[in-house]
């Protein structure tokens, strides 16, 4: 019977150990004092990581590579962890509101002169409209991803999403501004109306399509369609690049309504504290070879036009990554929407996802 | 009778495991895609080991588990005989405060803890979500002890005092051996929460310090890697394996 | 609050203090011969007071404020009626130009609706469902495990738990790509004949989903009690002429209750806050109040937190109340105050 004690004691002293050598570990690896940092804040999988190494190697800068699940965690972290991140990637609307809460740092654009790459149109966007704050990633639209061998008619209208004979094979986003503003635009409305009646028109007709939605997903939606589990849906222009890629029979259509067009532009917090590193990096990663890599790895639209006359025609040619300019046109950037507002669209939101 | 009770219980199992069959099978793809057969491949296996945010969060991951475990066990078993033995008004306080981390939902523990923690002017880190796993894995070892202490001879404890017993030596060796099997159940039940919390990981760490749910919930966007499921019917069949060998020596020097 | 942080010895301070506030504590159990048992709970105590009382005290904080951090309890009104924060939004002015065109709230959609206490009821059920398939489902598998001359029972209860060491997420997805319309029960249903079915994005596929992964925390306690109790009761009440129906009935029912309670406390609890489940087996199509929360909680707006706050209050007292009230029902209680 001691030596249930002994064991128990020596079990104790274990854990002890372990968690001291744990702390010390932990702390070691959380304080590199070695030399110049920067510290990343990005979405997984969404950088070639050699790129980090290769930047390593030129300027001797090491990147501490961080990763977030969705804008709104990012928004909470960055919020309550000031100084812990020097260059984040949020979505576009994101941006706007994080200027208006004065989150953001000024860009000093002296330490980026590879900007001059940019894409002239994605240069003052909407939400940051005097181009301070903000240097675009990548882009993208919304549009429909269909399967052909479901869908025999011409796809080119979000008015197919409604059709019957679609029923429980129609997937949407299940993200509050993206689907109201498809139903927006189906109905001849801005995405960013601040008209309640229009809302409520929206909300109405996604209550009435509901009985025919097969289901609301955000990052399932590609390996569905991927799937052939069904014949429309909602997507992001990336998600629908991936699922292409692996399924030939899918396809890839804005609609003449116009739709969303969406930019992950690369910020920095005002409470960075690597800020010229975090310029440093964002040169470096509009330099037109590294911007050409990037995207070749994750395949969005790329905003740098000095990439793209890289790429050349596996670029140019293809429709999905590098839509028409009458489709742009035809896009609308969202704002973000004020506090008070989003309580309203909150509501009509919860009441299309809990009619039943 | 005995056939069909084999059955039933065959078929629960079978029930359990057949998802988790379906992602070791997944980890053999050759392709990325989940929905596509494209042959049987070690590829993601190779892979997994050459990722260091992977090695690295495995490592993170396991040492939570079995520190939280261990803590909460230790913690939540005095606490039980503890509160055990309470009157009736400070039980019933005790009782519903055990039972309310179970109650909020994940995310507002996560928040609230994260609120304490950055009140309190804690750095989060590993030690952070140390504390914050044993929180919620305490009220599990209790409901797991308590059921047992209700078994026992009320009287037993008091008698190894009467007895000459020091309060220590009855505790380890009246009262424990007794309530071992439950002991046991909420270590595991500890373990096991601790090895697939998400919400409230993601909330009291840095987001330097990720552990394996946090890198797989980051995944989603993009599409969880097949190496995923490669670690984790890895760690599964290492654990299980483990554990079987644990039981089998356990069940030979019992008998 | 930048540069405020615990320094690399600060933790170890901290560590070093509880370590010698339990040590301080077994010296003194140790010597002490009149030493009460509660004493033993008194480093937990200590750690709920910390870490669930001072949260909890936060979330009520939250709940009652709004994001300005004034007295309201427009959070609590909002529940009652789940358009009540969106109408004081808007502008009082903006609503009479509304009137003046002849559209009244009612046709703007923001009149009164009961979204959030419909889906609390809602979630309550669910969760009410799940406890009882895991509880008919659970018995009798513990109780079989438990049989003594069943020489395999010890093996198997842990393999009730082993599933749960797969990440959740992918578990969740596992099960969803087995009921999916080309999934692999489809492809047999249609090998046998029977043709495929719509398994997926319905209450069945949630309901499968809760119960697959709460039916451990059922198991386990029951198994424990089963397992420790006297076997010679039931053969003492099968000699004096009991059948086995009836021994059951009499005599190892009553005396696994606290197991039982255990059980359904564990399962009905973090039941009724799921969430995820109902995101990928319900293709999103029904919120559960976990759902709703969690929505809450990871808006944009900080707004939002305090809405969220309150419901998780809300559902909180509710549940601890009801669990209060069958400890009322039953005070001696073969549940025993376990709950």
């Amino acid at each position: 019977m001691k030596k249930k004690t002994l064991i128990i004691a020596l079990a104790v002293l274990a854990a002890v150990a372990v968690a001291a050598v744990v702390l010390i570990l932990n702390r070691g690896g959380e304080k590199k004092p070695t030399g110049q940092v920067v510290n990343v804040y990005n979405w997984y999988d969404y950088m070639d990581e050699e790129v980090f190494d290769l930047f390593e190697e030129e300027t001797g800068i090491h990147v501490n590579k961080m990763y977030f699940t969705t804008n709104e965690d990012m928004m909470v972290q960055v919020r309550v962890s000031p100084g812990a991140y020097d260059l984040v990637f949020p979505s576009d609307y994101c941006v706007e509101r994080m200027i208006s809460e004065n989150m953001l740092a000024e860009i000093n654009f002296d330490n980026v002169p590879n900007f001059s790459n940019v894409s002239k149109d994605l240069v003052n966007p909407d939400y940051d409209p005097e181009n301070k704050y903000s240097v675009p990633f990548m882009w993208g639209t919304v549009g429909i991803l269909y399967n052909t061998t479901m869908v025999d008619e011409p796809v080119d209208s979000w008015g197919i999403l409604w059709d019957e004979k679609y029923a429980d094979n129609i997937i949407m986003l299940d993200s509050i501004r993206d689907t109201m503003g498809v139903a927006l635009k189906y109905l001849g409305y801005s995405m960013n109306t601040r008209e309640v009646s229009e809302l409520k028109a929206a909300t109405d007709k996604l209550i009435e399509q509901k009985p025919l939605v097969k289901a609301y997903y955000v990052d399932e939606t590609k390996d569905k369609m991927v799937a052939g589990e069904a014949a429309l849906a909602v997507v992001y222009s990336g998600d629908a690049l991936y699922a292409i890629e692996k399924n030939e029979d899918l396809a890839y259509v804005v609609p003449k309504e116009g739709s969303n067009v969406w930019i992950d532009p690369m910020v920095i917090p005002a409470t960075a504290k690597n800020k010229e590193n975090a310029e440093k990096l964002i040169d470096f990663l509009c330099r037109p070879d590294i911007a050409k890599k990037n995207c070749e790895y994750i395949w969005y639209s790329s905003p740098n036009a000095a990439a793209i006359e890289l790429m050349g025609e596996d670029y140019t040619e293809n429709a999905t990554i590098n839509p028409s300019e009458e489709v742009i046109a035809n896009c609308e950037f969202f704002h973000d929407i004020p506090d008070n507002f989003l309580t309203i669209y909150n509501s009509f939101w919860s009441q299309v996802k809990n009619a039943r | 009778m005995k056939t069909i009770k084999r059955i039933y219980l065959g078929l629960i199992l079978l029930f359990l495991y057949i998802p988790i069959a379906v992602l070791i099978i997944q980890s053999f793809n050759a392709g990325e895609s989940r929905a596509k057969w494209e042959g049987f491949s070690f590829i993601w296996y190779g892979k997994l080991f050459e990722d260091p945010n992977i090695m690295n969060a495995l490592w993170i991951t396991v040492s939570i588990a079995v520190l939280a475990a261990l803590f909460s066990t230790i913690l939540g078993t005095l606490a039980a005989i503890g509160i055990h033995a309470m009157r009736k008004r400070p039980q019933a306080l005790m009782l519903t405060l055990n039972n309310i981390p179970m109650t909020m939902p994940d995310i507002v523990t996560g928040i609230s803890l994260m609120l304490l923690f950055i009140f309190t002017k804690v750095e989060r880190g590993y030690v952070t979500m140390l504390l914050a796993h044993i929180t919620f894995d305490v009220p599990y070892v209790i409901l797991s002890v308590m059921p047992k202490l209700q078994q026992m001879n009320k009287n037993s404890y008091e008698a190894a005092l009467d007895l000459g017993a020091t309060p220590m030596y009855a505790l380890f060796h009246v009262i424990l051996p007794e309530v071992m099997p439950g002991v046991i159940t909420g270590a595991m039940l500890a373990f096991t929460l601790s090895l697939d919390d998400f919400t409230i990981s993601y909330f009291t760490t840095s987001p330097l310090v990720q552990n394996l749910s946090t890198l797989i919930y980051s995944q989603a966007r993009k599409g969880i890697k097949p190496t995923m499921n490669a670690l984790s019917a890895l760690m599964f069949v290492v654990l299980l394996v483990l554990l079987l060998l644990v039981n089998k020596r356990t069940d030979k020097q019992e008998q | 609050m930048t540069d405020f942080h615990v320094p690399v010895w600060g933790y170890w301070m901290m560590g070093l203090g509880f370590a010698a506030f339990v040590a301080l504590l077994i010296s003194y159990i140790h010597k002490n011969r009149g030493f009460r048992r509660p004493i033993f709970a008194s480093p937990y105590v200590l750690w709920i007071i910390v870490f669930t009382v001072i949260p909890c005290l936060l979330v009520a904080y939250f709940s009652f404020t709004d994001p300005q951090g004034n007295f309201t309890f427009d959070n609590f009104k909002n529940f009652w009626d789940s358009n009540f924060n969106a109408r004081k939004a808007m502008d009082p002015e903006l609503i009479r130009q509304y009137e003046d065109m002849g559209l009244t709230l009612n046709d703007l959609g923001l009149s009164r609706d009961s979204i959030n206490i419909d889906t609390l009821v809602f979630s309550l059920w669910m969760a009410f469902l799940c406890t009882v398939i895991c509880l008919l489902l659970g018995y009798p598998a513990a109780h079989i495990m438990a049989d003594r001359e069943f020489k395999l029972g010890p093996t198997l209860v842990i393999l009730f738990i082993v599933p749960m060491w797969m990440n959740f997420l992918l578990r969740t997805i596992a099960m969803m790509s087995l009921l999916e319309d080309n999934g692999l029960i489809n492809s047999v249903l249609e090998m046998i004949g029977v043709g495929r079915q719509k398994l997926l994005n319905n209450l069945a596929a949630v309901q499968l989903g809760m119960v697959y992964n709460f039916l451990p925390f059922m198991v386990f306690p029951i198994y424990n009690v089963l397992n420790k109790m006297d076997y010679k009761l039931s053969e003492a009440a099968m000699d004096l002429g009991c059948d086995k129906w009836q021994t059951f009935y009499k005599v190892t029912l009553p005396l696994s209750v606290p197991g039982v309670v255990s059980g359904i406390t564990m399962v009905f609890m973090p039941a009724v806050t799921t969430f995820y489940i109902s995101r990928l087996l319900g293709g999103g199509k029904v919120q559960l109040f976990g759902d709703l929360i969690e929505a809450k909680f990871l808006s944009t707006s900080l707004n939002e937190w305090n809405v969220g706050s309150a419901l998780s209050l809300i559902m909180m007292i509710l549940i601890l109340a009801s669990l209060g009230l069958l400890r009322k029902v039953d005070p001696e209680g073969e549940g025993g105050g376990i709950v």
